[in-house]
């Protein structure tokens, strides 16, 4: 995209809530539609054995992607909500009971709390969580404490939305493990920034979003281990998720249509597969780099403006710049900033608890992907400087 | 002065002005100059709840139905704008503004303020303006 606002071109530092899409995406999108468009898995024609063909192709490459095992372990949905609302309604209810812990951590998206809220509420469980330190890293020294036999289920982030800190999942997962905890990851903030290896992280739950990996809005991916998804009774009850329907009793399909009732989001996950192709081509590693340059560069340029306030310094971050200045609402620096021409993100980010925790209303996040320039983040403080010139005038 | 008057005046303000700079300029000058509200009603019961920006609002009816507004926000800009809407609705009937159009934020260019996905409390606070208007305007007929 490129664009102008208020006659002024865009700058848009707002990666985290949703990035761009690459022309690529955008044509698969509409090759789909121009050339390809049937429903799958049904229909014996020629466009439905295409979209059909072309829709599996892309859960093949999004499992190997993430490093999983096998393609049925992965499960379309319409995004990370939706994602992990299955697994704590359909995992939730039937492996956990009254007195079990879930285990959260306070840099997490609303998402990933309320979900585990309501099946708490629903089984009797409770939730417990990881506090987080100063600089915005999980305070580990109270994990041992947290983590015992009654934790049924870890819910973390693999990397804040909030302040971009990068988790140490890894060693998470064992801990987790060693207690016989099973663990589901956030990956919505991960995947368009690093490699992800599940079957090296180890967890039993992985999910992420399209439309923050450069695809289109409404597809997501749930990845879970083969085992655990067999004994998980469905979550939406429909068509393709069955194998026979009688109104005696009705067979469900296997994994993973199990859980993929109705039609799906063809042209969506298609989009998806362009993006995916598009992130490898440029390849995980090269993007990892340019994002780590911004990010030094977005620093140390901030730093010299007066009354800067940084939130999640975590020697181990994404492209995610987390700030206030001191004296200043983040909404007034927002709204001149975007007056300016530059789209960055104010408010609490979705994470109430740890905006609550560091005692503010919340932030003003400016956050990089992979087409982010140094010259647009020149543009960026030279907006913010006039910003906090005009407020503190 | 009538509500109509009163955002006439207010666009007559705003037309002197030549681009959005001495706009935001102007409107966070009225969030400095203005104490708005007194501090007892700078709590929960009085908060009318933004995504962003907090926006406090307190009524105070007079017997002739005349409605007496003062608010407060926590975001200087918000605050402006708050200061803009009390401006036009303070001192008039509670009937006129029920029925009061509040085209001036549209003319005077800051309609995105009034979405709802800027979620700046600006919005919910011209609701619950005309809320407390209704009620007063029902008690008296």
């Amino acid at each position: 995209m490129s664009r102008d606002v208020y006659s002024k071109p865009l700058v848009y530092f707002d990666n985290a809530a949703t990035t761009q899409k690459p022309r690529i995406v955008i044509d698969a999108i509409a090759s789909y539609y121009t050339l390809k468009n049937a429903n799958i898995h049904r229909g014996a024609h020629f466009l439905a054995n295409l979209s059909t063909g072309e829709f599996e192709d892309v859960r093949e490459l999004i499992s190997r992607f993430i490093g999983s095992v096998e393609k049925e372990e992965i499960i379309f949905t319409s995004g990370t909500t939706e994602s992990i609302n299955l697994v704590a309604q359909s995992f939730g209810r039937k492996f956990l009971k009254r007195g079990d812990e879930i285990l959260l951590s306070e840099l997490e998206h609303h998402s990933n709390i309320v979900p585990w809220q309501m099946v708490a509420e629903d089984v009797g469980a409770v939730i417990k969580v990881i506090p987080v330190t100063e600089i915005g890293e999980l305070d580990l020294s109270e994990i041992d404490a947290l983590l015992t036999e009654r934790t049924k289920v870890l819910g973390i982030t693999h990397v804040s939305n909030a302040l971009g800190t990068i988790n140490p999942i890894k060693e998470l997962v064992r801990k987790a493990k060693a207690v016989g905890a099973y663990v589901l990851v956030d990956g919505a903030q991960a995947v368009s920034h690093m490699r992800v290896d599940v079957n090296d992280l180890g967890c039993d739950f992985y999910v992420f979003s399209s439309h923050k990996l450069y695809g289109p809005m409404g597809v997501g991916v749930l990845y879970g281990k083969r085992s655990l998804l067999e004994q998980m009774p469905p979550y939406k009850g429909g068509g393709e998720m069955i194998k026979t329907v009688s109104f005696s009793g009705t067979t469900y399909n296997d994994l993973p249509y199990k859980f993929e009732a109705g039609t799906p989001n063809v042209e969506g996950v298609l989009g998806l597969g362009a993006a995916i192709k598009f992130v490898l081509e440029l390849g995980m590693e090269n993007i990892a780099i340019h994002e780590n340059d911004l990010i030094q560069y977005a620093t140390s340029q901030i730093s010299a403006i007066e009354g800067i306030q940084f939130y999640g310094t975590a020697p181990k971050k994404s492209a995610v710049l987390s700030f206030n200045v001191e004296g200043l609402h983040p909404y007034d620096l927002g709204t001149l900033l975007d007056k300016q021409g530059v789209a960055v993100r104010t408010g609490h980010h979705c994470a109430q608890p740890l905006m609550e925790k560091y005692g503010i209303p919340g932030t003003v996040r400016a956050s990089f992907a992979l087409y982010n320039l140094k010259s647009e983040i020149d543009v960026f403080i030279v907006a913010l400087e006039k910003a906090v010139k005009m407020l503190k005038a | 002065m009538s509500i109509e008057q009163k955002q006439k005046e207010v666009f007559a303000e705003f037309n002197m002005f030549d681009d959005w700079m001495q706009k935001y300029e102007y409107i966070i000058e009225l969030g400095k100059e203005l104490p708005l509200i007194d501090e007892e009603y700078k709590q929960d019961d009085y908060l009318i709840r933004g995504c962003q920006s907090r926006v406090w609002l307190h009524a105070n009816p007079t017997s002739d139905g005349t409605m007496h507004f003062t608010a407060d926000s926590d975001a200087i800009i918000t605050k402006g704008l708050v200061a803009l809407v009390v401006r036009v609705l303070s001192g008039a009937k509670a009937k006129d503004i029920v029925s009061a159009d509040l085209h001036f934020v549209k003319d005077i260019g800051l309609m995105e303020h009034l979405s709802p996905t800027r979620s700046n409390g600006l919005a919910s606070m011209i609701k619950q303006m005309k809320l407390y208007a209704l009620a007063t305007s029902a008690g008296k007929n």
